[in-house]
């Protein structure tokens, strides 16, 4: 559990963090001119409850239902070989064809782009999109692979030896994120 | 989940919270064989070896499949076709594959206790895929979670398991397992197949086939092997058949949401009549389908992180 003094600063609060979902809910239907041919897939565990507010956001806007699914990435991770634990492997929910949409994947933050990688290797799999589109709530720089977002809720530069925490309702009971300052082993703000 | 093991050699001595870590993963290999492209990255790489010196469809296939959906390299050696006819020793046929660079050697063997032997001598991780009449742990696993899947719950539910019990390692693995989860576990068979003692293992033991069927949740029917006619353990596979084979009418007293399990292969008219195997109580093909996901999960967490 995180102690008060390791949060260095608070980046989004909870009406921050809902009001950057509205923009993004309203830049992707704007940049694909309406919510036909779309899905929504979020990145196990915190994507998923982005993607679905996301959902529930475009319902509101445009009274359209996106179709939502979860992808569980651990299979596909490249650091299998590196850790002595195993990553608790959940469920993939695909309940329907991507082949000829436009995926949009939402996860919670955006760092190396390795967790991306794994989902588009795993999104492969289940069939041919027409496009993949990148949701995330934070950019925090320190890519390693040739990967971009389509959509950020806040770009928040950090130090390598920072992590960047979303803590959301669903999963921890509080709305914020936060920049912590002890120097996490490499994932900290990666899935567990 | 830190799953510290080198080998899975026996549900003997698993505990309960590494059982349900088994179980948990095994959900989500299940949705994997679902897919169109049936095959995920994880063990890429990896070497996986069924050595096998037994006959076997189901359990060598499963591990096959289930190591190549993983993306593993998986190669079967049956010992009728391999130097183990020319007298070669089960230590040095391992060591062997060791050498090769194997991350996984699945055996399956005719002597209890050869794989446990096996997993000193050599570096892979070793799974029991059967081994005399000791152990199968793979198969008591798969059918744990078959019941998890249909019932939701494990602790509390009655099993009986009926047929050859003394020759059964299906029976023994099975009991492990179900009695560390808290299951209320009763064989029933003939009295020269209900091995003396058997109580010892904290099930309830009886020759009444009736009193077996009509408290079970579970029904688990074990299958007959030909041979023991001829040992004079059974008069004729007639009468095993009429007093112990499980038909529509000795179901008629069972409760109403009954599953029934067998190992299989199974011997139709024999120890099951084909209406009941085919029945909608069945689970034997679910056992069969949920065998490929459990072994995906053994083998993911056997040889799923830092290899050899």
């Amino acid at each position: 559990m995180v102690t008060p003094s390791e949060v260095k600063a608070e980046v989004m609060d909870a009406v921050a963090i809902d009001r950057a979902l509205t923009r993004i809910a309203h830049e992707i239907l704007e940049r694909n001119k309406g919510s036909q041919g779309l899905v929504l897939i979020g990145i196990r565990t915190r994507g998923v409850h982005l993607a679905r507010r996301l959902a529930e956001k475009i319902k509101a806007i445009e009274g359209e239902v996106v179709p939502l699914g979860v992808i569980d990435i651990t299979l596909y991770r490249d650091d299998l070989r590196r850790r002595f634990d195993h990553p608790k492997v959940e469920r993939t929910e695909i309940p329907f064809s991507i082949t000829e949409r436009c995926v949009i994947l939402v996860d919670d933050v955006l760092y190396t782009g390795r967790t991306i990688r794994a989902a588009l290797d795993g999104l492969m799999d289940f069939g041919r999109p027409r496009s993949i589109q990148l949701a995330v709530l934070v950019d925090r720089g320190h890519r390693e692979l040739p990967i971009r977002a389509d959509y950020v809720g806040r770009n928040v530069p950090t130090a390598r030896q920072e992590s960047v925490k979303v803590w959301l309702r669903e999963e921890d009971g509080l709305e914020q994120v936060v920049i912590l300052e002890r120097p996490e082993s490499r994932g900290s703000d990666r899935r567990p | 989940m830190a799953f510290t093991r080198k080998d899975i050699l026996g549900t003997q001595d698993l505990s309960a919270s590494e059982i349900a870590d088994v179980l948990d993963a095994t959900e989500s290999f299940i949705e994997v064989s679902t897919r169109e492209v049936k095959k995920v990255p994880t063990l890429r790489g990896k070497t996986v070896i069924n050595l096998f010196y037994e006959p076997s469809t189901r359990t060598r296939t499963s591990f096959e499949i289930a190591g190549k959906r993983l993306s593993a390299d998986v190669i079967n050696i049956s010992s009728s076709s391999s130097s183990v006819v020319k007298g070669e020793s089960l230590k040095d046929t391992a060591m062997t594959l060791a050498a090769m660079a194997s991350d996984v050697i699945v055996v399956r063997h005719p002597a209890s206790g050869a794989p446990h032997f096996l997993a000193r001598h050599v570096p892979s991780a070793v799974i029991n895929g059967g081994d005399g009449t000791h152990e199968h742990p793979t198969q008591a696993l798969l059918d744990l979670f078959t019941i998890r899947q249909r019932k939701g719950t494990l602790a509390g539910l009655r099993v009986s398991i009926i047929g050859d019990i003394a020759h059964s390692r299906v029976a023994r693995s099975n009991i492990f397992a179900m009695r560390t989860m808290g299951m209320d576990v009763r064989v029933c068979g003939p009295a020269s197949l209900l091995p003396l003692h058997v109580e010892s293992l904290g099930v309830r033991a009886g020759t009444d086939l009736d009193a077996a069927i009509r408290d079970a949740d579970v029904i688990m029917v074990l299958r007959l092997q030909l041979e023991r006619q001829e040992q004079g353990l059974i008069p004729s596979l007639r009468e095993y058949s009429q007093l112990y084979g499980l038909n529509l009418k000795r179901l008629e007293q069972a409760k109403p949401d009954v599953l029934i399990m067998h190992p299989g292969p199974i011997n139709r008219g024999i120890e099951i009549a084909p209406e009941v195997a085919e029945g909608p109580y069945s689970l034997i093909l679910d056992q069969v389908a949920n065998g490929v996901a459990l072994r995906m999960a053994l083998l993911y967490l056997l040889a799923g992180g830092p290899g050899l």
